[in-house]
């Protein structure tokens, strides 16, 4: 059986791992942190594009109207939280309104389907609190939302069920080929080998195909910054509120999310550290300035969180999608948005471009089904109290603001590439991001995560170096 | 569908107080729902004495006061559930709670007295710019760590926000071994109690500055250090007055907020200034039979001043199951100049409460006025202060005369006056 390899736990690599676990072949995915989704699959925009912004003829056109066609069979196949929202990019100047034109066109060009330019008046009956200043706006019907991170728990967690072997804490740092085999080391001294290596490591993308190959790629960091809206908020806005790109920048997004908060940024500003996941106090003033001009309802008091996240940006513009000059070595780098709305499609190519490649044949049993975690919050009552006589621990709420029970906890962390760290549930269960922040959860599902993996309490982290409690007090 | 004459959520402080009146009122078909494990609501953390000097005239740990409350409901038998968490409450008072052993429960009650208390603002709220690392807790959260579970948070901190809590959870580090390095302050002045800057802060030499903020939170895995700055009178930092401060935890104190989701499930009306409840004098909401007491109706300093409040919530709600009557012709009570708020929101004209205890807080620091109570204009008290702050809940308590006064009016006006 051939062995591949995968670099790196963000959505790219997952999914790519996921339709390769069809085939007939062994699949490691090696991820430097604790868990999948850590990277920048954890904090964008979680938009699913309709494609009108894409330069046309890119791959990044391509696999955006691909990937977007396929969200509706998939958010139900892997179930995963996904919102068939709608969006509107808003113009507030008239002498802006010929470039809305221009991005109908670009859209058309791109195949994207149900695009309109709306009048002022139609904005105000879709989006009651948009600004006043608007004078038109294009509407495209198709957008969506996604939970990004869970939409990556859902994928690693059906690539498990299918085989996929998945190991956490394996920082690649070198690679080499002898006789067409790949050798694969970690930080941590761990040698793999593989007949294929695919590099899905994000920002690090660049780092590791420079070790690699001939031809290099140059990815640079490019930060953006969020501010995180209470439930409370949620009516301000049904779709996504994009701004038309002017002289002033490119404007930022007012959102739902798809559990109803508002989401508004992002920032874009190039840093030079590609960890560097600070907010920043001129970013985040930036991020409230611009959302008011889009939604002037908005209310600083009503944040919850503010996060940032680092774009793969590719200094040749365009998604680089395919086997190097080094056979065996195979990039899915310079992911950038779309590259969210854009995997679905980029892993089932990539998966058929190995296994053909590979010579690889269809599994009979893949499973393509996952069922994700039950959650209590939104249920109906009658399903609530059939889960609980399942299983008592469902009655049992640990976080309040969100309505998490210990029983959905419990499933995080054992169900396959289970919740390893506070961040973990919480990325899995939502315990903890609500509006208090796991002020009052916090200690409990560190208990719960101590109890079911066996370690105690102390050795609990947020999230890989991220210690909590620093020892015991004195008595 | 179980039938239950008094339905009480939370059985804090509050929520205790409130079955204890209640009952002795003569109502014995009561249940307190609480989510904890055990009764007493925050108190059970809060190992520091201060507690029950305006109630029992001596000074208890906040344990031993809810204790004397959980003995009162005990020697009743007022029934409760434990680790018991109501999901929701609607307008017809149907309430909605779950536990691993009864499962999901429904109770229709005559009456509702939501005494959920309050929870800490998170640090979204005030929009730290930074690092998000592991190493920053609620004053609270580290409170919880320490008191109850016997852990450590950290070692070198600093505490953004002078609230109670974190006042309080200063002297606590510091006993514990910790070097609290700094607690630092947006405004001019502290929203805490003047006590708890004095025995908590100052005795220890703790460096308190006001009119700073946070401008940046540093390290990787765990806080490393924070930026402070002075900031100017918009409120916005100077970014000259910049300086580090090493740490490796950061404890956020900035305030509380009232927990209302099931006040909202149940459409009862919200104060957007309290964040609680609009009640009338015997603690009844918008919504007939459903009182609110405690945190939850507004965030009260003293616990004493919280059973107090309380006692009339149960009270008048074993009055409402007996009655079933409620009296909307209100004389609304106002807050003006300086004075923020004012708890309770009307006073019933029909009234039969022979004395009212008004609850108010001011907008800033004021030092010789006097607060006046103004029926349409004409005055019907004034109570000298020689300093009155935002973290200290005054109170005037209303006798027969003024009370009688009032229910001819039509608006209460309370407000601030130079001497
Ligand atoms: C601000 C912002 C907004 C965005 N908004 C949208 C949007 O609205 N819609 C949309 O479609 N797209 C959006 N995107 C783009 C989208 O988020 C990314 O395209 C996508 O998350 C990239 O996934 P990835 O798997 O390539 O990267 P990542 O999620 O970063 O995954 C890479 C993984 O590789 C691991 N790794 C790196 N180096 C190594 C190594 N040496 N060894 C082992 N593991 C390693 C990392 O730890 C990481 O987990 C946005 C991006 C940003 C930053
Ligand atoms: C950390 C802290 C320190 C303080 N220090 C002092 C001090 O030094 N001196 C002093 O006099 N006062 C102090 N106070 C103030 C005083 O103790 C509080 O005002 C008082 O405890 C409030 O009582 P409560 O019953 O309204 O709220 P809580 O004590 O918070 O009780 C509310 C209860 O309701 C339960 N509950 C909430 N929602 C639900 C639900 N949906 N289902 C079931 N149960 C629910 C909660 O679990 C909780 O037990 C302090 C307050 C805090 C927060």
């Amino acid at each position: 059986m051939k062995d591949i390899i995968v670099i790196g736990g963000g959505i790219v690599g997952c999914s790519v791992a996921r339709e390769l676990s069809r085939y007939n072949a062994r699949i490691t995915v090696l991820e430097k942190f604790n868990d999948v989704s850590c990277g920048t699959t954890k904090a964008n925009s979680g938009i699913v594009h309709a494609g009108f912004d894409a330069k046309p003829d890119t791959l990044k056109a391509k696999f955006n109207i691909l990937g977007n066609a396929m969200f509706d069979d998939l958010a139900k196949e892997l179930d995963f939280p996904f919102v068939r929202n709608g969006a509107l990019v808003l113009c507030f100047d008239k002498e802006d309104f010929p470039r809305l034109g221009e991005l109908y066109n670009r859209g058309l060009d791109n195949g994207v389907e149900g695009l309109k330019v709306l009048t002022k008046e139609e904005v105000f009956e879709m989006e009651p609190y948009v600004s006043k200043e608007v004078v038109g706006a294009l509407y495209a019907k198709t957008s969506g939302i996604v939970s990004p991170y869970e939409m990556a728990i859902a994928y690693a967690e059906n690539a498990a069920v299918n085989g996929c072997e998945f190991n956490f804490g394996k920082r690649v740092v070198s690679i080499c080929e002898s006789d067409g085999r790949w050798t694969v080391e970690c930080q941590s001294g761990e040698k793999y080998s593989a007949d294929m290596v695919v590099n899905c490591a994000g920002v690090y993308a660049d780092d590791i195909n420079n070790r690699v190959c001939d031809k290099k790629i140059n990815i640079v960091p490019r930060k953006g910054e969020y501010m995180l809206y209470d439930k409370s908020c949620g009516y301000l806005a049904t779709r996504t509120i994009f701004q038309m790109p002017s002289k002033m920048g490119k404007g930022i997004l007012v959102s739902p999310t798809t559990h109803g908060n508002i989401i508004t940024g992002p920032t874009a500003n190039d840093v030079d550290d590609k960890d560097n996941l600070y907010t920043t106090y001129e970013g985040l003033s930036e991020v409230y300035e611009k959302s008011l001009k889009s939604v002037p309802s908005l209310n600083k008091r009503f944040v919850i969180t503010q996060f940032s996240g680092i774009r793969a940006h590719s200094v040749d513009g365009d998604f680089i999608i395919g086997e190097s000059d080094k056979k065996g070595f195979y990039n899915v780098a310079g992911i950038e948005s779309p590259g969210l709305t854009s995997a679905p499609a980029i892993a089932v190519h990539v998966a058929e471009d190995i296994a053909g490649k590979l010579n690889l044949e269809r599994k009979r049993d893949f499973n393509p089904v996952r069922k994700g975690i039950p959650h209590f919050a939104i249920m109906a009552d009658s399903d609530r109290a059939k889960l609980i006589e399942q299983n008592h621990l469902y009655g049992k709420v640990i976080c309040r603001c969100e309505v998490v029970t210990e029983g959905e906890i419990v499933d995080s962390i054992n169900r396959p590439v289970g919740a390893r760290d506070v961040d973990g549930v919480k990325r899995r269960t939502r315990a903890g991001m609500g509006r208090c922040q796991s002020g009052f959860c916090l200690e409990k599902v560190m208990e719960i995560l101590a109890r079911e993996l066996g370690v105690d309490f102390e050795t609990v982290v947020k999230h890989e170096k991220g210690n909590i409690v620093i020892g015991k007090a004195k008595k | 569908m179980i039938d239950k004459n008094l339905v009480i959520i939370g059985g804090g402080p509050a929520g205790l107080a409130a079955a204890k009146s209640a009952y002795d009122s003569g109502e014995r078909d009561i249940v307190i729902l609480e989510r904890e494990s055990v009764l007493g609501g925050i108190l059970n953390q809060c190992i520091h004495n201060g507690f029950g000097l305006h109630t029992f005239k001596e000074e208890l740990t906040g344990p031993e006061y809810a204790a004397r409350y959980v003995e009162q409901v005990e020697e009743r038998k007022i029934e409760y559930k434990l680790e018991t968490t109501v999901l929701g409450v609607n307008a017809d008072k149907v309430v909605t709670a779950v536990n691993e052993t009864d499962g999901l429960v429904k109770y229709r009650a005559k009456a509702v007295i939501l005494a959920c208390g309050c929870r800490e603002r998170p640090r979204g709220g005030i929009n730290v710019a930074g690092s998000r690392c592991a190493g920053i807790f609620s004053a609270g959260t580290a409170q919880k760590l320490i008191n109850i579970d016997g852990y450590m948070p950290g070692k070198e901190i600093v505490i953004l926000g002078s609230g109670d809590i974190g006042l309080i959870m200063a002297r606590r580090m510091t006993f514990e071994g910790a070097k609290v390095k700094a607690v630092v302050e947006l405004m001019p002045y502290s929203s805490g109690l003047n006590r708890n800057i004095v025995q908590c802060i100052k005795d220890f030499d703790i460096p308190l500055l006001f009119s700073h903020t946070v401008v940046d939170i540093r390290g990787e895995g765990r806080v490393s250090g924070v930026v402070i700055a002075a900031v100017d009178d918009k409120l916005q930092p100077i970014m000259s007055t910049a300086q580090e401060i090493t740490c490796d935890t950061i404890l956020l104190s900035i305030g509380l907020l009232p927990e209302n989701e099931l006040a909202k499930s149940a459409t009862v009306k919200l104060s957007p200034i309290t964040g609680g409840a609009t009640v009338d004098e015997n603690m009844m909401t918008s919504v007939d039979g459903i009182f609110e007491c405690g945190n939850v109706l507004h965030v009260h300093d003293l616990v004493d001043f919280v059973s107090k409040e309380s006692e009339e919530a149960g009270r008048s709600a074993a009055r409402y199951i007996k009655e079933n009557r409620a009296d909307r012709d209100y004389v609304e009570a106002v807050g003006c100049e300086g004075v923020r708020y004012v708890v309770p929101q009307y006073v019933s004209k029909n009234t039969q409460s022979e004395q009212i205890q008004l609850k108010m807080r001011v907008s800033n620091v004021f030092k010789n006025v006097r607060l006046v109570g103004l029926i349409d204009g004409k005055e019907i008290f004034s109570k000298k202060k020689q300093i009155v702050t935002p973290g200290e809940m005054e109170t005037v308590t209303l006798n027969k005369a003024q009370i009688d006064e009032i229910r001819k009016g039509k608006r209460l006006e309370v407000t601030l006056k130079g001497e």
